[in-house]
């Protein structure tokens, strides 16, 4: 009897193999009193070294199959295990106090990480996990646990897993794991994006895979409905196979559209991009299809480091993001910091309500050295392609003027220096604060553009924290309240001769799709992979005869109500 | 004993990659190297003693090596210093 679990799909496809369960066992360490102690030493000594060994496969891979930057952290990771320091106090434990191997390494290693968690460096805190991630390594070892590492899968799997952290996720062989399923996570969860990247089947907050009796069986992942079926029936591997089939052959059918420009049934054009956060992104985009960079998210360029990056180091990202676009639009929006995204060395105090407090353009007009050096790295970077920069969380026009004030003296300055800057960049802003959808026919008059970002227009118009599962029911991106606002911005920036895009989730969404077309959405920006999907639903859409249901749509009552209408009467992308 | 000051230049202090390649050539010789650093001593063939310091950029360091190799510890740990852009 087949058992199906539900969680959600993080990156659409099926795949069906046999389960891995990716254990993370626990350890349990006691204390014993050693009498042989110079062989409680080789004991060590040998369990370091295996420990090592399995480092040394684990760094191979990572080399090839990641590249030497991913694989660095394995070579620190093997000389954690080969530092005196570490090695001769657990010795000298095991020598002075007589106690056995794993009680003296996990006293040693605890000493270290509770050291380097103390450190008020954000860098140095995360290694405290790698500390901790190598001496579970010998530990287990040592116990004589098993301890699987993703990186040493040589048969074709489906990985099953409470979790997958960002080393795990580093070591997936594509050729043998087909898919993986874990008991947490959410769309946009570490895992969740790297299985999008990766283009392999996933789906994350199973909640229980992890407890199912799996062992040895054969698991169907669905990434497109976000179902797991453990030891499918015959009739469910045949279903699922014919499901498995016509997607990769829509998926065939979609890579047809890839040099293809957007065109919906009744010939009218739109602008399909997506949304980046690094210059690697790009080479997604392209293959994808994208016609542009609708949001390039410069706080990765922030995060994970211990310093503000140079003009230097951000000039040649954006430098880099323009010249392979090659002329297609790139819209940069400056640094969004604060709310979830915190950068520690900033030592920016805690905040009560953080998403309505000091972040995004609030501090940038505060803190206006980042500001400017961010400004002076993107105008020098324009000349290099079709900049178009972007400003976040504006709520009032004067916060509006202010920011686009420095850009044009930052502007002013870089040619005072004989530095070329482009005359053509366009100047916009997001619409995530619902005062600007409201004085959306104000702010028409001096952004080039708008470009709504949803996730947060969502959060703040319901006033429900979409991290906060009780209320999680609140975000609801087809609620008329919602496309109200959306029609405001729109029409405010056609009456002024302006364009309008969104590049929230929602801009990539089958039952969005044909709404935004309808309500005269110019630029829809969305993750790459889900522009071509989007490509052919458009094929299939009249623009003309949706936007006379409009009226209709935003009289209706609720999300449910919309979704249902937009079901009966457009085509969605059957997936 | 042979003994050589740096000046941090390296934006980014020592951390990561080029305190492993550091750490990786004092490895290479017999002598003892130490690294000190606003009054703390450290081993230098111990990455987390080296990372433990969280040496930023413009920071006063010295290294020391005391053994039959201290020279050509000091010599090749200079060169990884200028070759890692790291100070001088």
């Amino acid at each position: 009897m087949s058992n199906q679990l539900t969680g959600i799909g993080a990156s659409a496809g099926i795949a069906i193999a046999k389960a891995f369960v990716l254990e993370n066992p626990a350890l349990e360490i006691e204390q014993t009193s050693i009498s042989d102690t110079g062989a409680e030493i080789e004991r060590f000594e040998a369990a370091v070294h295996r420990a090592k060994e399995e480092l040394e496969v684990i760094k191979n891979h990572a080399n090839e199959q990641l590249g030497e930057d991913k694989a660095a952290i394995f070579a620190a990771h093997l000389l954690v295990l080969s530092d005196p320091e570490l090695l001769n106090a657990v010795k000298d434990k095991v020598n002075n106090e007589n106690v056995n191997a794993e009680s003296a390494m996990s006293d040693v290693s605890n000493m270290f990480i509770s050291m380097f968690e103390n450190m008020d460096n954000e860098y140095m805190k995360e290694r405290a996990a790698d500390i901790r991630d190598v001496s579970k390594r010998v530990l287990a070892h040592l116990l004589g646990v098993t301890f699987t590492s993703p990186g040493a899968i040589t048969d074709e799997v489906i990985v099953l897993a409470e979790d997958l952290t960002p080393s795990d996720t580093a070591q997936l062989n594509k050729q043998f794991v087909k898919g993986f399923a874990t008991d947490i996570g959410g769309r946009t969860s570490h895992s969740a994006i790297m299985a999008r990247s990766m283009e392999i089947p996933a789906v994350v907050g199973t909640k229980t895979i992890t407890s199912e009796d799996v062992e040895g069986k054969i698991v169907i992942i669905d990434g497109i409905d976000g179902n797991v079926i453990v030891d499918p029936t015959e009739e469910e591997i045949a279903q699922y196979t014919k499901k498995k089939e016509h997607f990769e052959a829509k998926k065939q059918e979609w890579a047809k559209l890839v040099n293809e420009p957007t065109t919906t049934k009744d010939e009218k054009h739109v602008e399909l991009a997506a949304n980046i956060g690094t210059p690697e992104d790009v080479k997604g985009v392209l293959e994808n299809g994208g016609e542009g960079v609708g949001l390039y998210r410069t706080e990765f360029l922030y995060m994970g480091r211990n310093e503000l990056p140079s003009e230097e180091e951000q000039f040649n990202a954006y430098k880099e993001v323009l010249e392979k676009m090659d002329g297609k639009p790139v819209v940069i929006r400056t640094l969004d910091i604060g709310g979830d995204k915190e950068l520690p060395y900033l030592n920016l105090p805690k905040e009560m309500n953080p998403f309505l407090g000091f972040r995004a353009i609030r501090l940038c007009l505060e803190e206006t050295e980042i500001f400017r050096t961010q400004l002076r790295a993107l105008l020098r970077a324009s000349v290099f392609g079709n900049l178009k920069v972007m400003f976040p969380m504006i709520a009032t026009v004067g916060e509006f003027r202010q920011a686009k004030e420095m850009l044009l003296t930052v502007k002013e300055e870089l040619i005072g220096e004989g530095i070329q800057v482009s005359e053509e960049i366009e100047i916009g802003m997001m619409v995530e604060i619902p005062a600007t959808a409201a004085m959306a026919d104000v702010f028409a008059k001096e952004v080039d553009f708008f470009s709504v970002g949803t996730n947060d227009l969502i959060q703040y118009t319901m006033a429900a924290d979409r991290m906060n599962q009780k209320v999680s029911y609140l975000y609801q991106p087809y609620n008329p309240a919602i496309l109200r606002l959306v029609k405001m911005v729109i029409d405010a920036a056609h009456k002024e001769g302006k364009w309008a895009g969104m590049c929230g989730e929602m801009a990539g969404d089958q039952i969005a799709i044909p709404i935004l077309l309808g309500l005269g959405l110019d630029e829809f920006s969305m993750s790459a992979t889900s522009i071509l999907p989007a490509r052919s639903q458009m094929t299939k859409l009249s623009k003309e005869e949706i936007s006379s249901h409009i009226d209709h749509i935003l009289s209706l009552a609720t999300n449910e109500e919309v979704v249902t209408y937009v079901q009966e009467n457009f085509a969605t992308e059957e997936l | 004993m042979a003994e050589k000051n740096f000046t941090v230049t390296s934006e980014s202090g020592i951390h990561a990659r080029p305190a492993t390649a550091l750490v990786n050539k004092a490895g290479q010789y017999s002598s003892d190297v130490t690294l000190d650093y606003n009054g703390k001593s450290v081993n230098l063939k111990s990455i987390m003693g080296v990372m433990s310091l969280g040496i930023q950029q413009n920071s006063e360091i010295t290294i020391k090596a005391e053994g039959s190799d201290a020279d050509e510890a000091i010599a090749g740990l200079t060169e990884v210093m200028e070759n890692e852009g790291l100070g001088k």
